[in-house]
């Protein structure tokens, strides 16, 4: 069927099974492989991009779900080509990263939180990221990351 | 894992989505926000070869001040509830509970009513709803109807909703204050309750229901009888698996469940000062 939705500000007009999930979608159709799919289960957040501005796991959305809707993902997320976006920046400032397989979906989740919450705690950003797995572990400097973008000290 | 194929139909009103249903039977299902269904449709689980999609029926995502109760829309999603000013201050345990599904993401989509209409015994949301009380409001092809909470969830992923009907509106009663507690025990963040406990205070009556303790949502009747007995939280909590059957999984053994029971039970009376 048809599916008419805007990619990272970009109107798109295509044909999809309606069993297509909005990661395959993304990934195969758009050629959009920053985001990652990992446990394919709604676990462990790789997957997360935002309908609407709000962080959703596209691993368990079928594309038609997003029909008529604002799809943003990695790529869409920096201002410019040669920019990063603030959260970006702060992960690559705090080595908020190690392997790099659940940076986009951190990333997305990190930017949903803070857009809820613009100051958030150290445990507030702990349980806002619950939906997100990083099998490095690399827990600390993430939310150390998360606490900069946000203007908080964390030195 | 990719769900086996299958049509998908839009609805745009309560009508077209019952029409819809009428016409396919039990073919067809609703997807609302599709964060049980579509899981399980990857899982082949549920192979449904109707999708009917009511997530653009916007006239069901809504949290009203109804007098003595609030009524709830079906669409209205676990973040609408967990934010919800009047919820926080009228029914603080329905705002809490929804604050413990899943995670943001998973609170983003999913909806009340579709976590009811799921009827999973594990959902923290059904048993929050069942020690609340309340009712359920069911469109069909002849009408409405409203149908007790006590009286909804009647097996394992079991409800009294028939293949025709549509679950439109949640109505829970005021219990605003201090007197309320949810106890989940988890092993990892996100998961499922291995048990879980809800408990408040409605009209001056402790109503407590239990979460993943049997095929359904219970109410813990033992545990709410021993407190009008007059007995005391440590007493009352005793009573917790009474009348339970608790499941086996890989995370625990009946017993333990059991045991979680009394343990939670003790620990929402308490730290809402039931009695």
């Amino acid at each position: 069927m048809e599916l008419s939705v805007t990619v990272n500000g970009t109107g798109r007009v295509s044909e999809v099974e309606p069993r297509t999930l909005l990661v395959y979608y993304l990934r195969d159709e758009l050629g959009l492989t920053g985001t990652n799919v990992g446990c394919d289960t709604s676990s462990c957040g790789a997957c997360t991009v935002h309908v609407n501005g709000e962080s959703v796991k596209a691993c368990t959305m079928l594309a038609v779900q997003a029909d008529g809707q604002e799809v943003t993902t990695i790529e869409g997320l920096a201002p410019s080509s040669d920019e990063l976006h603030p959260m970006q920046e702060s992960f690559q400032n705090n080595h908020g990263l190690q392997c790099g397989y659940c940076t986009p979906g951190m990333v997305m989740a990190a930017c949903s939180l803070l857009d809820e919450n613009p100051a958030p705690t150290e445990d507030e950003v702990r349980e806002g990221l619950e939906g997100n797995l990083c099998r490095c572990t690399g827990y600390h400097n993430i939310v150390k990351a998360v606490l900069a973008c946000s203007g908080q000290d964390v030195s | 894992m990719i769900p086996a194929a299958f049509d998908y139909k839009k609805a745009g009103s309560s009508e077209e989505a019952i029409a819809l249903i009428v016409e396919h039977g039990d073919e067809a299902k609703l997807l609302a926000g599709g964060h049980s269904l579509i899981p399980m449709m990857k899982l082949r689980l549920a192979v449904p070869s109707v999708l009917v999609d009511i997530a653009g029926v916007e006239d069901l995502s809504y949290i009203d001040d109804r007098g003595d109760h609030i009524a709830i829309g079906a669409l209205t999603k676990h973040r609408s509830l967990e934010t919800s000013d009047l919820l926080i201050a009228e029914c603080p345990l329905l705002a809490h509970v929804a604050s413990k599904v899943g995670d943001p993401q998973v609170r983003h989509r999913g909806t009340l009513g579709g976590s009811l209409a799921h009827s999973d015994p594990a959902s923290d949301l059904p048993a929050a709803v069942l020690a609340l009380g309340g009712s359920l409001v069911a469109e069909g092809p002849n009408g409405q109807r409203e149908i007790a909470v006590a009286d909804f969830f009647t097996g394992y992923f079991e409800s009294a909703l028939s293949d025709d009907e549509m679950l439109t509106e949640v109505r829970v009663p005021k219990a605003p204050g201090a007197s309320w507690s949810y106890q989940k025990f988890n092993r990892r963040a996100q998961d499922w309750a291995i048990v879980g406990v809800a408990a408040v205070e409605v009209h001056g009556a402790a109503q407590i229901a239990l979460v993943n303790m049997g095929s359904t949502p219970l109410r813990a009747e033992a545990v709410e009888a021993a407190l009008a007995g007059g007995a005391g939280a440590a007493e009352a909590a005793e009573a917790a698996a009474d009348g339970t059957d608790a499941p086996t999984d890989l995370n625990a053994s009946p017993e333990y469940r059991d045991h979680l029971a009394r343990v939670l039970t003790k620990r929402a009376l308490e730290a809402s000062g039931i009695s």
